[in-house]
């Protein structure tokens, strides 16, 4: 029987022919990414082992992106003793080089590769055909122990894209668009793969976008073929060459398969507090925003910054509002500075700021307070997930996120 | 025997233990913090040996293992639910908490019943009925036999 792209990778990291969904098998892991949310815990476990050692330190990548630049003492001693041991032990590591999952995807992701990330959101990986999954620092330190860990072979829903976005409808709105169509747990355990006619007119930014946000509906992982524009991608970023190029059989097995039409994709909105609790933008046109952020993982990458800037070119911040621009990496920041986008910004009379996780893990520069309300291209909406408990985010695309930082309520940009 | 406490649908491990308090140095300083947005008083409430009862998705969200770490470390003895979010359940039973399959017992129990569960036995008593409760599969009853990953890691 055919195999699926998730069980393919799984196979291949296992060394063995076939691998079928519901089976368990040990893996060999191609890289262990993790950042300052977790890390210091991890080493305090790793001094506390009988028999401490790592088994491939060039397989882990260290990246502090959460609280940057540093927000208080018992920060600063967490992101100390994370910093202190990647030197000591000779692990790759960042700092102000930007969020997480976007330096794995300009640096170091290639297809066919199976990652784990201790980060729920690497499941970003998948644009580049490679299989990531978030773990804990437990599951992290077993495998930087051994290099190796045990995998459930995930089912598999199949997302044939059909059809083009619309003018000033963006990815965003259509993974959005999708959890709320399947619901918050509707992939749990799962795969969301991703494929159709559609997809050559998704770009790397929107491809990372869609695979990003997987995770809010519960996936294991997100997956999407190799093509031109992934190859592209590798080529662009240090000339990458791909460990293995899948595409699912035509008999494996799918759980589900859902045929979307792009063009059928409005923009819309995750009202608080849950991410499938979706709304066309227009239906919250009313609601008056205290704050805006356009940045993170999911959306602060340089196509998205030249579409905030297309906004609000020429025009202001409304009073009163805190408009939030955070580009995703240093990568980022440095192209959007040569366009003379981050000029645009703050002539706006926006927030520019280092690339960093900011608002959108709501524990750094940037929180909400008691009441406020924030529109975010974030990944998140939970209760005080930006701040104050009794605070409220709305998440929304580039575009709408901009067009709301000028109006000073929830606004559809186009 | 333990206490119940109810909890509902898509609990996200950003209410088990908000951000910001995911850097402070230890889980012993972080567990105070605990279900702070939904019970304030949870923390200092909650006995060694009482169960948290929740719904569907239960630890949705971030993958942060603080979020099982300070259940356990507040002495959480299981986490009864109709199903779990997949990294919460993982890191939980790689931690050593139990986090415990249960489809019934959730509509049958109010918050501060006195509940007893019986992992061996795959069942949970409540108010003199007993309910079944979905066995983990060997591979993670085993981790969590050994007092979870880390401890394997030692025997390796």
């Amino acid at each position: 029987m055919g195999m699926t792209i998730a069980e393919k990778i799984v196979a291949l990291a296992a060394g063995v022919p076939e691998a079928k969904a519901g089976d368990i098998h040990t893996v060999e892991l191609d890289y262990l990414m993790s950042n300052d949310g977790t890390t210091h815990l991890t080493v305090d476990m790793y001094n506390s082992l009988k028999h401490p050692r790592i088994a491939d330190k060039n397989k882990l990548v260290w990246i502090v992106d959460h609280n940057v630049p540093c927000d208080s003492p018992k920060t600063a001693a967490s992101q100390k003793k994370m910093r202190d041991f990647a030197k000591l032990n000779g692990i790759t590591f960042y700092e102000g080089e930007g969020v997480c999952h976007q330096v794995m995807a300009e640096k170091y992701v290639c297809p066919g590769q199976l990652i784990f990330g201790a980060d729920s959101h690497t499941c970003t990986y998948g644009a580049l055909g490679a299989f990531g999954t978030g773990v804990g620092c437990t599951d992290y330190l077993y495998g930087m122990v051994t290099g190796k860990s045990w995998v459930l072979v995930p089912e598999t829903l199949r997302f044939v894209l059909t059809g083009e976005l619309s003018h000033g409808v963006t990815a965003r709105d259509l993974i959005l668009t999708i959890i709320g169509k399947i619901g918050a747990n509707g992939a749990n355990y799962k795969a969301m793969e991703f494929t159709g006619p559609a997809m050559k007119t998704l770009s790397m930014s929107d491809r990372l976008s869609i695979c990003n946000l997987c995770v809010e509906a519960g996936a294991k992982t997100a997956l999407m073929e190799v093509d031109e524009i992934t190859l592209e991608y590798l080529a662009q970023h240090g000339g990458r060459t791909p460990k293995a190029c899948f595409t699912s059989d035509p008999d494996a097995v799918f759980a589900a398969e859902y045929e979307i039409n792009l063009s059928e994709v409005v923009p819309v909105t995750a009202k608080p507090h849950f991410v499938d609790n979706i709304a066309p933008v227009s239906e919250c046109a009313d609601v008056a925003i205290d704050e805006a952020f356009l940045g993170s993982c999911n959306n602060g990458r340089l196509e998205d910054l030249r579409l905030a800037a297309e906004i609000i070119r020429g025009r202001k911040v409304a009073p009163k509002v805190r408009f939030l621009v955070v580009p995703a990496s240093r990568e980022v920041y440095n192209a959007a500075l040569k366009e003379g986008l981050l000029n645009v910004f703050m002539e706006a009379g926006a927030i520019v700021m280092n690339p960093n996780c900011s608002v959108c893990w709501g524990s750094c520069q940037g929180v909400i307070g008691e009441g406020e309300v924030l529109v975010s291209t974030g990944t998140r909406n939970f209760k005080g997930r930006a701040g104050d408990k009794n605070s409220f985010v709305y998440l929304a695309s580039a575009a709408t996120v901009t067009a709301s930082a000028i109006a000073g309520k929830i606004t559809q940009a186009f | 025997m333990g206490k119940v406490y109810k909890f509902h649908n898509d609990v996200d491990t950003d209410q088990i233990i908000a951000s910001q308090y995911l850097l402070y140095p230890t889980v012993e300083e972080m567990k105070a913090h605990t279900f702070e947005s939904l019970d304030a008083d949870f923390a200092a409430n909650i006995k060694p040996g009482d169960f948290v009862v929740a719904a569907e998705n239960f630890g949705c969200g971030s993958s942060r293992e603080q979020a099982p770490a300070v259940l356990k470390a507040l002495g959480v003895k299981a986490v009864l639910a109709k199903s779990f979010a997949r990294i919460f359940y993982r890191n939980a039973i790689n931690i050593g908490l139990p986090a415990i399959v249960c489809k019934d017992i959730y509509d049958h129990v109010e918050q501060g019943d006195e509940i007893e569960l019986s992992m061996t036995e795959g069942t949970v008593t409540a108010g003199g009925q007993v309910y079944t409760c979905t066995k983990l599969p060997a591979h993670l009853q085993s981790i969590l036999d050994q007092g979870g990953l880390i401890a394997s890691l030692n025997e390796l």
